[in-house]
């Protein structure tokens, strides 16, 4: 069966369906539903078999590079492009179709935002490339 | 343990009994490494076993079957290397010090060698008797990755002399460690902590062991009134009080009055002082804060340079100053903090807490929203995003 990562992200991507306030300027009672939301999606995927792993990150970032031999490691924390993807958090699923995984995306992505009405965020479908190739 | 089949053993009988059957084995001379690859094998044996033919004596059983796993690996490396010039090693002499089991192996697993994270995984298969499996359940890697972690570990030790007295100090900060590490886990490892730290203070009459496990007593007595049903943090004044389990406390409260007694106070005593203030009160607004601030300002004094040493101490001391002195008192003591922990998560959490507690619920939601942005745990995370909500609603209505 597949696997895919589908990434929420703090930035970058496709322009907002729907522009929103940061989570913790929106009421206490969509904060909860929200939350709860995300909880019930992760619970929703490990009973149906197909959660492989979900991980959230916090939003700090830092890129590293090889500095030449015998030197520190060359950091950067920008500045870089507003575009710039920042990835929020993932789920990694393993399913039986590509189908699936857009159902499953699609469905994060009615998570409830301000007011309880879906947020519609994009999400980040990405295939994982399969160890050995298949028997044929 | 909730990953193990069952078997129908009495598995924590028999994990009681691992750190001193492994104990008998180095002290008889007996390589750590491969005494303790031993003593798994033939616990499994013990697992599969003892279900149709329960022993007579489990820990010689144990000791029995591991001594002769222990003569074959030996046979099978000597085939090995028998041309290979003095590749035979002798075998120590057994250490003559009788001391206690657990304390013994708990020095050999908290070697100053070793990296934190080895001495705790070590710690807690070879002295709590948890497969590598569980251990790497507790701390949510695979268990390949735990396995090499600890043969590294045990590696490390090899042909070292393990007879010597080691540093209590390491050994608490192991335990101390393992409890507060693993809440995500399916194995409870702060259960596991306590009753390692017990162990402990049945070994040494070290004042800072029962200052470590009282600690851990009085934390572990709110467990049930941390989270809510939904999993949510509940910080302490908000926990339903009722939820704490009274007979931890009083046994924590017994255990730390017996360590001060001894008049060398230590963090762990001190810290636990401030956790059996907290527990102590029926309800938030009874907390003894002026007893709460004076233990802060022992426990700040214990470190030279409190704010870049114990960052926690001198945090927690500016909440007990906000609360013990005044709101605004507090913000003062946190402006001095700023420049060096200002960058923290909790240093945001706190003065979100002073604001509100000063009347200031958009500086308070301003501050637990910049939190939340520095968390690095999701429950934490959430709870400081719930808090700027609230604190903004709160101001809006």
């Amino acid at each position: 069966m597949p696997k895919y990562l589908l990434l929420k992200h703090y930035r970058g991507g496709p322009e907002q369906h729907l522009p929103f306030p940061p989570l913790d300027q929106w009421a206490p009672e969509d904060v909860e539903a929200h939350f709860a939301f995300l909880r019930h999606v992760g619970e929703l995927l490990e009973a149906s078999g197909e959660l492989v792993g979900v991980q959230a990150l916090a939003p700090s970032q830092t890129w590293v590079r090889y500095g030449g031999p015998g030197a520190a490691p060359v950091t950067t924390d920008g500045p870089l492009p507003e575009t710039n993807d920042l990835v929020a958090g993932w789920y990694l699923v393993d399913v039986e179709s590509r189908e699936r995984a857009l159902e499953i995306a699609a469905h994060i992505s009615s998570e409830p935002g301000p007011g309880g009405g879906p947020l519609h965020e994009w999400i980040d479908v990405r295939e994982v490339l399969s160890h050995g190739p298949a028997e044929d | 343990m909730a990953t193990e089949p069952t078997t129908g053993v009495d598995e924590g009988a028999l994990r009681t009994l691992v750190p001193r059957v492994l104990a008998g084995l180095v002290r008889r001379g007996e390589d750590f490494d491969a005494a303790e690859d031993a003593l798994q094998e033939a616990l499994l044996d013990a697992l599969r076993v003892w279900p149709e033919h329960p022993p007579r004596d489990p820990r010689a059983w144990l000791g029995a079957v591991a001594t002769r796993r222990l003569v074959d690996a030996r046979r099978s490396e000597a085939a090995r290397s028998r041309r290979e010039e003095g590749s035979h090693r002798e075998p120590r002499p057994a250490a003559t010090e009788e001391g206690d089991d657990t304390l013994f192996l708990l020095f050999c697993c908290c070697s100053p060698d070793l990296p934190p994270a080895s001495q705790v995984a070590l710690a807690l298969r070879a002295v709590g008797g948890l497969t590598t499996r569980e251990v790497a359940d507790a701390f949510l890697v695979p268990e390949a990755t735990m396995a090499q972690r600890i043969s590294r570990a045990k590696r490390a030790l090899r042909g070292r002399r393990l007879d010597q007295p080691g540093d209590l100090a390491v050994v608490l900060r192991v335990l101390s460690l393992v409890y507060t590490a693993g809440h995500a886990g399916r194995v409870d490892l702060a259960g596991e902590a306590i009753r390692l730290a017990r162990q402990l203070t049945l070994a040494t009459e070290e004042p800072e062991a029962r200052g470590l496990l009282a600690l851990m007593l009085l934390n572990h007595a709110r467990r049930a009134a941390r989270l809510d049903a939904q999993g949510r943090l509940v910080p302490l004044d908000r926990q339903d009080r009722s939820r704490w389990d009274t007979r931890e406390i009083a046994e924590g409260v017994r255990v730390l009055q017996s360590a001060l007694a001894v008049q060398r106070p230590g963090r762990y005593q001190v810290e636990a002082a401030i956790a059996a203030l907290h527990d102590d009160a029926a309800s938030a607004e009874e907390t003894d804060w002026p007893q709460v601030l004076a233990w802060y300002d022992d426990l700040v004094a214990l470190s030279n340079d409190p704010v870049r040493q114990d960052p926690a101490a001198v945090l927690g001391r500016a909440v007990a100053v906000g609360h013990a002195l005044g709101a605004a008192a507090g913000l003062r003591e946190t402006d001095r903090l700023r420049e060096v922990l200002g960058d923290r998560h909790r240093w945001h959490a706190v003065r979100g807490h002073l604001h509100e507690r000063d009347g200031d619920l958009p500086a308070a939601a301003a501050a637990y929203a910049e939190a939340a942005r520095r968390a690095t745990d999701v429950a934490e995370r959430e709870h400081l995003v719930r808090q700027a909500a609230r604190a903004r609603a709160q101001h809006r209505s």
